[in-house]
């Protein structure tokens, strides 16, 4: 809320589904590159169940309103993921991983991520058409911020689930890699927008399957 | 039938370049028209274009620096040719730095209009890249198909908002949906508005002022008894809108919009020495 100058809700939460190009298209409506010193204002209203969200939206004179409708909203997949149950944790700059991302062998279905407090500390591995890639951290790496790791883990995760999260990490700073007891991986990305604020984007994923330990 | 035309001036040149790359995004084929002083480009509404029409007018002494022509015969010195307006603009292209072009309709295989263009050269022998454009001739007696589209009694005439803005609001507005309404009133108010089952946006321009038109036939025209805030509007499909702002190289020196109500809506951009005309009519 923080990066609204105004934000006021009166009931304990609200939830609803929209369009969400429908919602980045109205927000962009007087063009994505605002030219130097005009800006943008937006004020966004929601009445309550069954009303539509209202967006007014106002660039040198001219104002735009947009109303989206709503919808039902869907139950949201709990991932139960609890900070109690976390067993690995590392901080790293996110420049680290986004070499790393763009390096991927994306034609690997998987990438298996290894965690563990001792050689080879993080380890991103890649199975595709030709060959087998892989890329350590060291510890004391520069760009590991924090360290956490209590127990080996490796886990498989699929690259196309992990795709979307590319664009968060983009914009990100810094990216905190979270695996819990049953090797689900949170990736928590730190974005600082230009007014300096800062939010975090949140990321979940379930592992791929079991592997045994012959096939690390 | 004779036509030579010869362009020196690198302003005009680029100025020229503009308008035909203009009327290439507004039309695939267009009919090219030359007088003893103007040139035209002119699209008719048939159906294959959707109904939508184009009238562009200029100056040929603003542009050209040697103009000839002698047309099919002395009482209608005129001719009037279709062609493909890409190939205009495509020959023009390689015109960007050249020292002179000349325009001229010649008889090759079949009727051509030839633009050959003189590049600068480091050495005495000069370059000359030329296009040869295939033309079809109109015949005197379907001229008449391509008359000035008479200009209707509209409702209200105002003038347009920045074309970038509404450019990026049009273009943002396509992704929702495939037709607008645009909405003027005499108070120098305009609405954009789209509707769907997801959503509807409506952008409100105002202090845009209203063009002091001197209706032609005062007697029936129903601007006065308008009172001025009522809104004429016409629902339009959204690409034909899109063509003309996107389109539009000319940045003109005014841009006014005229609509009949639920009928058609007519865009004027104005320059000194040019003038587009573009009728996009309703949907039903």
């Amino acid at each position: 809320a923080g990066i609204f100058q105004e934000f006021m809700v009166q009931e304990e939460s609200v939830m609803f589904r929209i369009n969400l190009s429908v919602l980045l298209d109205c927000l962009t409506i007087f063009g994505t590159s605002s030219s130097p010193g005009t800006q943008t204002a937006l004020r966004m209203c929601y009445r309550g169940y069954g009303y539509p969200l209202t967006l007014f939206l106002e660039e040198g004179g001219v104002v735009t309103v947009c109303k989206i409708n709503t919808q039902e909203p869907e139950e949201i997949l709990d991932f139960d993921f609890c900070s109690t149950n976390v067993v690995n944790k590392i901080i790293l700059l996110s420049e680290g991983l986004r070499e790393a991302f763009s390096e991927l062998d994306m034609t690997s279905e998987v990438l298996q991520i290894t965690m563990s407090p001792n050689k080879p500390y993080f380890r991103l591995s890649t199975f595709g058409n030709a060959g087998s890639a892989y890329l350590d951290y060291p510890k004391d790496s520069d760009l590991i911020e924090a360290f956490h790791c209590n127990q080996t883990q490796t886990n498989r995760y699929k690259i196309a689930l992990l795709k979307p999260s590319i664009k968060a990490l983009a914009l990100s700073c810094k990216v905190s890699i979270r695996t819990d007891n049953r090797g689900f991986l949170s990736l928590q990305y730190m974005i600082r927008n230009e007014d300096g604020q800062i939010c975090f984007v949140e990321y979940y994923c379930c592992p791929d399957e079991d592997i045994t330990e012959q096939e690390i | 039938m004779r036509f030579r035309g010869k362009l020196v001036d690198v302003a005009c040149l680029n100025h020229f370049t503009r308008v035909v790359n203009t009327i290439t995004k507004l039309a695939k084929t267009c009919t090219l028209r030359f007088t003893v002083d103007k040139i035209y480009f002119i699209l008719n509404d048939k159906v294959a274009n959707g109904g939508v029409s184009m009238w562009c007018e200029l100056n040929q002494e603003n542009f050209f620096d040697e103009f000839q022509m002698e047309g099919v015969a002395a009482e209608d010195n005129e001719i009037y040719l279709e062609l493909t307006s890409e190939n205009f603009s495509r020959a023009l292209k390689t015109a960007q730095n050249a020292k002179a072009v000349k325009v001229k309709l010649t008889n090759k295989q079949c009727p051509c209009l030839t633009v050959a263009v003189e590049l600068p050269s480091l050495s005495s022998s000069s370059r000359i890249v030329t296009h040869d454009i295939p033309v079809g001739i109109i015949p005197r007696k379907l001229w008449n198909d391509f008359r000035e589209p008479s200009v209707p009694d509209f409702d209200v005439s105002i003038y347009l908002p920045v074309m970038k803005t509404m450019k990026s609001v049009v273009d943002r507005m396509k992704n929702l949906s495939n037709s607008i309404v645009i909405e003027a009133n005499q108070k120098g108010e305009m609405n954009l508005k789209i509707e769907t089952d997801l959503v509807s946006v409506a952008t409100h321009f105002k202090d845009l002022g209203n063009p002091p038109w001197v209706p032609e036939h005062a007697s029936q025209n129903s601007t006065e008894k308008r009172h001025p805030e009522t809104m004429a509007e016409a629902r339009i499909d959204i690409k034909r809108l899109l063509q003309l702002l996107a389109g539009q190289q000319v940045n003109p020196a005014k841009a006014l919009c005229n609509i009949l109500n639920k009928r058609i809506v007519h865009f004027i951009l104005l320059h000194e020495d040019f003038s587009l005309q573009y009728f996009i009519p309703a949907l039903t």
